[in-house]
């Protein structure tokens, strides 16, 4: 059942990348080849993701599922390289700077946060979603927000921003902290938890892929956080990636990844902020 | 078994029908138990087959709790390795007849044993990502080698020590008579014994190494933990995973276990000249799996 | 150093120790209780208890620590309802010390059996021999001198409680000694070495004692034989 889903999505992400490779070969050839045309060419892509984040980043075994993975796909082929040519590499959240300081990367796209304390290590492109802080709940809750959750049980991760900021602004709400997300919605399942906190597309991913409970996000974001594409600082790539970020969301490619790679769960994402327009490049 | 019934009578008409009725509240307390989780699972729909099928998919295996297996496999044999070096160093550091090297590998040595594993693992994992020397997604691998061999390495000098100080007396004089110098007859007769003695206690440190590697989840180490987390979160089914994971570390570690007993039988066999502890041969339980506490970590 | 002394103000370390010492105390207490009775068990004429014993120590002592105290938030919290105060913290810090003393039980139990193996065998025929039945033998003969001989191997299991207490941070307690000294590394990467000195220095001055302290009492309470 869980196979054809992501049989779904790869077969919907490797048609949104044949129909970029019939558009936009020659032209990216043609932009690609005067800056970052010496990588490509036979050369490989190193791209991080995150490798355990159902819905965004997931390691499926050997092949790579998620928004953004597709959106990475997307991007890589607009800068003239194939999918064979990718190189997927795992970024963890507290390793993303020193990997691209130390250029074992290319480019990262796993829910890395434009942050003007990032901004002075590395170079962003983007952002190509934006997603906030938000809830996920049992579909029958009348939580609504985080006013709501006054006395009640609230789970998060370790050391996370979410959890950190839950614990400074609703100190009335009884936060429970683990090492991963999917042990909370396995709680919660139960009924010992009654809501879980981090970045709504997160939530609505692991929603998708949690087997048992009928869970919704529920669309009141608390936070901005506005999804870029890592670079190394000084990197020439920047504007290439925002015209290909802005051509996916222009072919509908964008719009198709999102709801390949959430579907079935109760989530829109914030239409007045999505699809964003990329910064301009410093 | 015959040291066992020293503790007891051999049961009379009475005591027999005592223990038949102990045997009968026993095995109620373990099929109770046993009942109650059974019961409470499946109220929460924990023994539904969508969560227990991915187990039967090879690919599950696969790419999920075989690899993550080998990355624990391999984290732990390694620091076996490293740890075998790091004690046999400042094992003999301890005994040796230069105070200053005694007094430094003391001091490592104590130090090593109080930290916390997972104390050391964090520290070196964030230490490593401010140099450029590992790649930066080895440095979590790096920092659980280190983490294991510090801990690991500070047990297995204390025992290279012991082994060589339970040896009775006379070899080490028989090797003075001889005309060998004090490091010659710790090297050449000394240590081997030494080492032979403490191997049941080196498999048993083998134990405390492998479920220690589990800690490397919290630092972003792929090993089988982090592995089942991922394949629980892309399924549904932690909890699952997590026991699929969890019987497969204590089946590992049962085998070693038994390996540890099994040499420790052997080799009080085998070496004639028995260790000090042998002292008390006469005891109640003859228990050769007390090869060594081996309560490490995680 | 003026940066790192303003970073102890800001974080409280010696709370995160207290955190760490709360959870030895309680599980060390606990942990002994199951431990004494699982050896018990597996000393006496009762074949199911025997078994559940052995099995009980096979199962546990082979299982990683941070896997036990997830199955006392996912299993014991998650899937049986299970709490142990109104506070849903509390219940989670106690879940936690559930899951510390579990995990140290086994070896609690395997330190007291190595202690009744330094019995001589004539103290139980003497037990039998003046008409005392298995409770009262162990109780009056074998257990007082087996706790002796056992000092050692249980300051060890002592010993590695308390540095094992910093995994509860996997059984959702937060404030403990791991986690602050993984956020205040984060917060202040430059004074990486001062940090980690301190909590390390913390725990050779927890632990060293007690090493020391159960040397000194086995010898001291050592059975003259």
């Amino acid at each position: 059942m869980r196979t054809t889903r992501y049989a779904a999505a790869a077969m919907a992400a490797a048609a949104a990348l044949t129909l970029s490779a019939c558009g936009g070969g020659g032209e990216s050839g043609g932009e690609g080849g005067g800056e970052g045309g010496g990588e490509a060419g036979g050369e490989t892509v190193r791209i991080g993701i995150k490798f355990d984040q159902p819905g965004l980043g997931f390691d499926e075994g050997g092949s790579y599922t998620g928004f953004d993975v597709d959106v990475a796909k997307y991007v890589a082929g607009e800068l003239g390289y194939t999918e064979d040519q990718i190189e997927w590499v795992e970024s963890p959240s507290a390793n993303r700077e020193n990997m691209l300081a130390n250029e074992q990367v290319d480019m990262i796209f796993a829910t890395y946060s434009i942050t003007d304390t990032r901004k002075e290590t590395v170079d962003f492109a983007g952002p190509y979603f934006i997603a906030g802080q938000d809830l996920l709940v049992p579909a029958d809750s009348d939580i609504s927000g985080p006013e709501d959750l006054e006395g009640k049980n609230l789970c998060s991760v370790t050391g996370s921003t979410s959890a950190t900021k839950i614990k400074e602004e609703y100190p009335g709400v009884n936060l429970v902290e683990q090492p991963g997300y999917a042990e909370c919605v396995s709680v919660m399942a139960s009924g010992a938890i009654d809501a879980v906190t981090t970045d709504d597309i997160i939530l609505a991913g692991l929603a998708a892929n949690a087997e048992s409970g009928d869970f919704k996000v529920v669309g009141n974001t608390f936070s901005e956080e506005r999804y870029g594409v890592g670079l190394t600082k000084g990197s020439e790539l920047c504007s290439d990636i925002n015209a290909a970020i802005e051509k996916m969301i222009e072919e509908g490619a964008w719009e198709e990844a999102l709801q390949n790679n959430l579907e079935g769960v109760d989530y829109e994402p914030n239409a007045e902020l999505n699809p964003p327009t990329p910064d301009d490049c410093a | 078994m015959s040291a066992q019934q020293v503790l007891f009578d051999a049961p009379g008409p009475k005591s027999r029908r005592n223990i038949l009725i102990g045997n009968i509240i026993g095995a109620i307390i373990i099929v109770g138990l046993i009942g109650y989780l059974i019961v409470a699972l499946t109220a929460q729909g924990q023994f539904a087959p969508e969560r227990w099928s991915p187990f039967l998919e090879w690919d599950t295996w696969r790419f999920f709790l075989l690899e993550g297996l080998f990355y624990t496999l391999r984290a732990a044999a390694i620091s076996v390795v490293t740890s075998i070096i790091f004690g046999l160093i400042f094992g003999l550091g301890r005994l040796s007849h230069v105070a200053a090297i005694r007094w430094f590998s003391g001091i490592v040595v104590e130090f090593f044993r109080a930290v916390p594993v997972l104390l050391m693992m964090i520290f070196f994992w964030l230490l490593l990502g401010n140099f450029g020397i590992f790649r930066p997604q080895d440095s979590p691998f790096v920092a659980v080698i280190l983490g294991l061999t510090l801990y690991n390495g500070s047990v297995i000098a204390e025992l290279v020590r012991s082994g060589v100080h339970n040896l009775p007396k006379g070899q080490r004089e028989a090797g003075l008579a001889i005309g060998m110098t004090r490091t010659q007859s710790l090297r050449a007769i000394e240590i081997p014994q030494a080492l032979v003695a403490m191997l049941p206690a080196l498999v048993s440190q083998f134990v405390v190494i492998l479920k220690d590697s589990a800690l490397g989840y919290i630092i972003t180490y792929s090993e089988l933990l982090a592995y089942a987390r991922r394949l629980g979160s892309g399924e549904g089914n932690i909890f699952q995973s997590l026991i699929v994971a969890a019987v497969i570390f204590i089946i590992i570690n049962f085998l070693l276990t038994s390996l540890a007993t099994k040499l420790s039988r052997l080799l009080s066999f085998r070496t004639g000249g028995k260790t000090r502890k042998d002292k008390n041969e006469k005891v109640l339980v003859a228990d050769p799996t007390n090869t060594g506490t081996g309560v490490g970590a995680a | 150093m003026e940066d790192y002394l303003s970073l102890l103000v800001e974080y409280d370390v010696l709370g995160a120790f207290w955190v760490n010492i709360q959870l030895t105390l309680w599980a060390g207490l606990w942990s002994f209780l199951l431990g004494t009775l699982l050896a018990l068990m597996r000393i006496s004429p009762i074949a199911s208890l025997q078994w559940l014993g052995a099995a009980y120590v096979n199962v546990f002592r082979n299982t990683p620590l941070t896997i036990i105290l997830a199955f006392g938030f996912l299993g014991l919290f998650g899937q049986l309802g299970f709490t142990l105060d109104e506070d849903l913290n509390v219940s989670l810090f106690r879940i936690a010390i559930l899951g510390l003393a579990i995990y140290h039980a086994a070896f609690v139990c395997e330190a007291i059996r190595s202690g009744v193996n330094t019995v001589p065998l004539g103290q139980a025929e003497a037990a039998r021999a003046i008409g005392l039945s298995f409770m009262p033998a162990a109780r009056l003969v074998i257990l007082p001198q087996a706790f002796r001989g056992a000092i050692a191997p249980l300051g060890n299991v002592l010993i590695a409680l308390i540095k094992n207490s910093t995994v509860a941070a996997a059984g959702s307690v937060a404030i403990e000694t791991s986690t602050v000294m993984k956020e205040m590394i984060e917060f202040r990467s430059d004074v990486i070495y001062p940090i980690f000195f301190t909590f390390a220095i913390g725990f050779v001055i927890l632990v060293i004692p007690i090493g020391l302290l159960t040397t000194w009492a086995s010898k001291k309470l050592a059975v003259a034989r």
